[in-house]
């Protein structure tokens, strides 16, 4: 079990930077999109007993973040017509070996200011932190409106594998609210990025600054 | 004895029908029928009986380059475990020798290419050498993590120690990335589709195809059948890592392995029919992503 929830952990990390190296956003999205599928069965493996609240915890995961929001965000995607990322403020490979080093760098420092040896557990916080990392280089170095969602969307899924440390102590409320929470900033994101390409015919985020009366 | 013959014949006479299912394969997401499996046999003795047209500018490199192939990677395979069954030949430190037998194999390949004088094949050399470049530390890395997790130095011992987790404990994550880089390296060594289309003859992303334009008859097939080793040795580095489990009974162990390296060929025929060509300034990254996995399973397993 344990061996398992580790081969996902690094399937997980492996899909961070395909995320980060790939320029086109629909396989982007679609990255993002099984990303948040395999979190949503990470769940039912952490823990020993099934109960109603982790199953719908789980099931709740997988269609929001797994079906839903990459279906919103196609959609999206479709309506402003843009097809791949140009000219990202970082180029896609060096963003790449940035997010490889600070994953490697993440997991070294993780073991030397936590020696013990916290056995089945050992992969879900340097996993969570290089998650959101690797969500800040993808929403601080793109320039399309979108990359920055899905950039905020794996933030959002590094939070929730750190969650899952707290599973037991956190109520179904608080974490459907969470996901509640995610679903609407994406859906209002993306009707606003189909206003922002309608009005202004384009999305770079760079002329948004530089807006006037 | 039974053991040596099977292991033998599967390794001599089995490889070029992987490349007949590929291309079944490719034929069925396409909607054709496809050419027979056995395609690839008949395209090999159809070149041996034909004669040779060889230009006039070429040295005798040109003539040896194919039977060193063959015989580098014939080598190769001799120090190979096949499933369950142990190398023909093993010693510490034989995986660097299996490596760079490949080195050779290509070394001989390129210089071949280079030989002709024509800038046409002087460019797929340098593409062939510029993704070998990367491909090795993918390659090597990966035979660290499993020279680290199996504490043994020989490739059967490495290979077909199957990896237990009960045994090995936390071995699974750094497999699963070894894995995944192996696979790109796999891909990539043989010519398979983001990086390279066996099947087209188009300038711009020509690599393994453009290097034996000039190869005719014979020769020809001789690359031919060398290069479908090369699938299925390094197929078979895959395949050891990824199957769990052997039964106790030789018989259901060659078949599950035979299966196994079906499966793959399908895998990749399907992967070939479902995604693009990447363009060729793009390949290097797939390739860094392959030794950055390689790298950071070894990391993973010292840290």
């Amino acid at each position: 079990m344990n061996e398992l929830l580790n081969a996902i952990f690094v399937i997980i990390l492996t899909l961070n930077l395909f995320a980060l190296g790939n320029g086109r956003l629909l396989s982007v999205i679609r990255i993002v999109a099984f990303q948040g599928i395999l979190l949503g069965i990470l769940p039912l493996l952490i823990h020993s007993h099934l109960t109603f609240s982790v199953i719908l915890s789980s099931l709740a995961a997988i269609t929001l973040k797994g079906l839903v929001i990459p279906g919103i965000m196609k959609k999206a995607l479709r309506d402003v017509q843009i097809k791949r990322e140009v000219e990202p403020l970082v180029g896609l490979l060096p963003s790449t070996i940035i997010g490889a080093v600070l994953t490697a760098v993440v997991f070294l420092v993780y073991r030397r200011i936590n020696p013990v040896d916290q056995s089945h557990l050992s992969l879900i916080i340097p996993t969570s932190i290089s998650v959101i990392f690797v969500g800040f280089i993808l929403l601080t170095t793109r320039v399309k409106a979108i990359s920055q969602v899905l950039g905020y969307l794996l933030l959002e899924n590094g939070i929730y594998i750190f969650s899952l440390l707290l599973i037991e102590a956190i109520p179904l409320v608080v974490e459907m609210g969470m996901l509640l929470d995610l679903f609407v900033s994406i859906f209002i994101v993306s009707i606003i990025t189909n206003h922002i390409n309608r009005a202004f015919s384009s999305l770079d985020t760079r002329m948004l600054s530089a807006l006037k009366e | 004895m039974i053991n040596l013959i099977i292991h033998l014949a599967l390794f001599l006479i089995f490889p070029p029908f992987l490349l007949g299912v590929i291309n079944k394969t490719k034929a069925l997401f396409a909607g054709r029928k496809g050419a027979p499996f056995f395609q690839t046999y008949y395209d090999i003795f159809k070149l041996l009986r034909k004669g040779m047209v060889i230009s006039s500018t070429t040295t005798w490199i040109f003539g040896a380059a194919p039977l060193i192939t063959l015989s580098a990677v014939l080598t190769a395979g001799t120090l190979m475990p096949l499933g369950s069954s142990p190398a023909l030949f093993s010693f510490t430190g034989d995986f660097l020798l299996f490596a760079y037998l490949f080195g050779l194999a290509r070394f001989f390949t390129t210089t071949a290419a280079l030989d002709t004088g024509s800038a046409f094949e002087g460019m797929g050399a340098s593409r062939e050498v510029t993704f070998a470049a990367l491909t090795e530390p993918a390659l090597f890395f990966a035979f660290l993590v499993l020279v680290k997790l199996s504490g043994s130095l020989t490739l059967t011992g490495m290979l077909s120690s199957n990896f237990d987790s009960l045994i090995y404990p936390g071995s699974t994550a750094p497999l699963v990335m070894v894995s995944i880089g192996l696979f790109i390296v796999f891909l990539t060594e043989n010519s398979r589709i983001p990086v390279d289309d066996p099947n087209t003859h188009l300038e711009l992303t020509m690599i393994h195809e453009v290097m034996i334009l000039d190869h005719s008859g014979p020769l020809l097939g001789i690359i031919e059948y060398a290069s479908s080793l090369k699938l299925f040795l390094l197929g078979s580095i895959l395949l050891n890592i990824i199957i769990p489990a052997y039964t106790h009974s030789l018989w259901l162990n060659w078949f599950i392995f035979t299966m196994a390296m079906i499966g793959l060929s399908v895998i990749v025929g399907i992967l070939e029919s479902s995604i693009a060509r990447l363009k060729m300034p793009r390949v290097p990254s797939l390739l860094i992503a392959a030794v950055l996995l390689c790298g950071s399973a070894f990391i993973l397993l010292l840290r």
